[in-house]
């Protein structure tokens, strides 16, 4: 595969810087870690969620973290070959729980929207907060996040790949134009 | 995946990835609501020229559950019983703009012929004496669970099976077969020579006429339920002789190593192929099936109806994005 022309726009140390500070904002959001629980989205949200969870236990003490699959929610099925489904772990009752969704890149909202579909079947938070790592614009839906870790102007037709070690041999973010 | 006619259809990744999502389903099934949105808007039509109860409820449950539109058409008092051919009756069906169509049928093949007939995905729930694939992976399922809870990185080739019983008559048992050629399992088939199936030497499989000299050996028995209706036809004696040589009976369930899972595809007849010790022992995996089947079948209609191709049915329109 031939690389096309990329950019790497967040190196591991500015995700950890990003991923600190927000770890902050959701406690100070939430005034403390009482009845937060973070949920990643597959694939990258989940060790996003698991890095949050790892700086708030060290700030304020554990707070559960799990992850939540939206395949089966999600409103475009029918329009790609057939998704793999992944796995979904609760780690709390959600009733009356502060729940922070966790993903990598912001972008149409209709993950996100997926996701609250999704929530709603497996309890009643009290409340729902969004984080990312990268919020690029171009939301087809109303939908915002509460925390992010850069807001990152692209173009509709540019990739935005988030890389994080230990999925994957680096941690960064990249962008790059889109393969024709 | 547009169509399941055949265990043999399925290959290791598609095996997997029917359990692996079938894994999910079984937790949603524990939910206070059992509801996804994932088939919103798809219509799924039960086509039973046959009777049964299991098959029928679990799919119906199944494509529920994923929020297909489910309809139930039985043989009686639907046009078939007026004398009209299976291809117009799933024509007329498939003119309607269903979206799949699970079929059971006393005739082999009606399925595989039902999909060249039309748009629609096709889904085979037991032909005649051929085939039964999703039962066959609902089996496999429960079974991996089983073995998995003893051993988390266990290898299907190192699994012995033995399947018992109507071999001749039992679509279970093809579809088993073909399953576990793709897993790797070694299976033995134990019947009396009367119920061997003909052809049987060409199956990727042992024979083996004496129960009692494969018991201390294997992981798994699969006994199969013997059909009232077989007994008239002279394959074996008396019901009470087919106890004493191939019944799971108190007996033989006390020689078999320990954990070794007992399967039974249902209905059981107690007392005649399996003894009610055994269908209700601790490694008795009869309930775990049945609970296994909607969360299979749940996954298969997933395999079969979301995705590109399955939604354009064979038809030209495409979506670029």
């Amino acid at each position: 595969m031939t690389e096309p022309a990329t950019k790497v726009v967040m190196d591991a140390e500015e995700i950890s810087r990003a991923l600190t500070r927000m770890a902050h904002e959701i406690l100070e959001a939430n005034r403390g870690r009482a009845g937060l629980i973070l949920l990643g989205i597959p694939t990258r949200g989940v060790p996003l969620a698991e890095k949050l969870a790892a700086i708030i236990a060290e700030v304020e003490g554990e707070v559960p973290v799990g992850r939540l699959d939206i395949t089966m929610y999600r409103d475009d099925l029918r329009r790609q070959p057939v998704r793999k489904v992944g796995r979904t772990h609760i780690p709390a009752p959600l009733d009356g729980a502060t729940v922070v969704l966790v993903d990598d890149v912001l972008f149409s909202g209709r993950t996100v929207a997926a996701a609250l579909d999704a929530l709603k079947e497996l309890g009643r938070p009290a409340a729902v907060r969004l984080a990312v790592l990268v919020d690029r614009g171009h939301r087809q839906l109303p939908i915002r996040a509460d925390v992010v870790g850069k807001n990152l102007p692209t173009s509709a037709t540019e990739r935005v790949v988030v890389r994080l070690a230990p999925t994957d041999d680096t941690t960064e973010v990249r962008i790059s134009q889109e393969r024709a | 995946m547009k169509h399941l006619l055949s265990a043999a259809d399925l290959s290791r990744p598609e095996i997997d990835a029917i359990w692996e999502l079938a894994e999910e389903m079984s937790e949603v099934q524990h939910r206070e609501i059992k509801k996804l949105p994932t088939l919103r808007g798809r219509t799924v039509v039960n086509m039973f020229f046959e009777d049964s109860t299991r098959t029928r409820s679990s799919f119906e449950l199944a494509g529920k559950w994923l929020s297909a539109d489910v309809i139930n058409v039985s043989a009686k008092g639907s046009s078939t019983s007026k004398g009209e051919s299976l291809r117009d009756t799933v024509a007329t069906l498939d003119a309607m703009g269903v979206d799949a169509l699970v079929v059971r049928h006393s005739a082999s093949g009606a399925p595989a012929q039902t999909a060249q007939w039309v748009r629609a995905s096709v889904i085979n729930a037991g032909d005649g004496t051929h085939e039964h694939p999703t039962q066959a992976l609902l089996d496999g399922f429960a079974l991996g669970r089983h073995f998995r809870a003893s051993d988390p990185d266990f290898d299907w080739a190192d699994k012995k099976i033995a399947i018992v019983g109507d071999l001749t008559h039992s679509r279970v048992v093809r579809s088993n077969v073909l399953l576990q050629q793709t897993l790797g399992a070694q299976v033995t088939l134990v019947a009396p020579p009367t119920l061997l199936p003909s052809g049987v030497d060409t199956w990727p499989v042992e024979v083996c006429t004496d129960f009692d000299a494969v018991l201390g050996e294997v992981d798994a028995v699969m006994m199969l339920r013997v059909q009232r209706e077989r007994m008239a036809g002279g394959f074996f004696p008396t019901p009470r002789e087919y106890t004493v040589g191939y019944g799971l009976t108190r007996d033989r369930l006390a020689r078999l190593r320990p954990g070794t899972a007992i399967c039974h595809p249902g209905p059981m007849n107690r007392g005649l192929e399996i003894s009610a010790d055994a269908a209700d022992a601790a490694q008795s995996l009869v309930l775990e099936q049945v609970a296994a089947g909607v969360a299979v079948r749940m996954s298969v209609l997933y395999h079969v109806l979301s995705g590109e191709t399955a939604a354009t049915g064979g038809s030209k329109e495409r979506r670029s994005e």
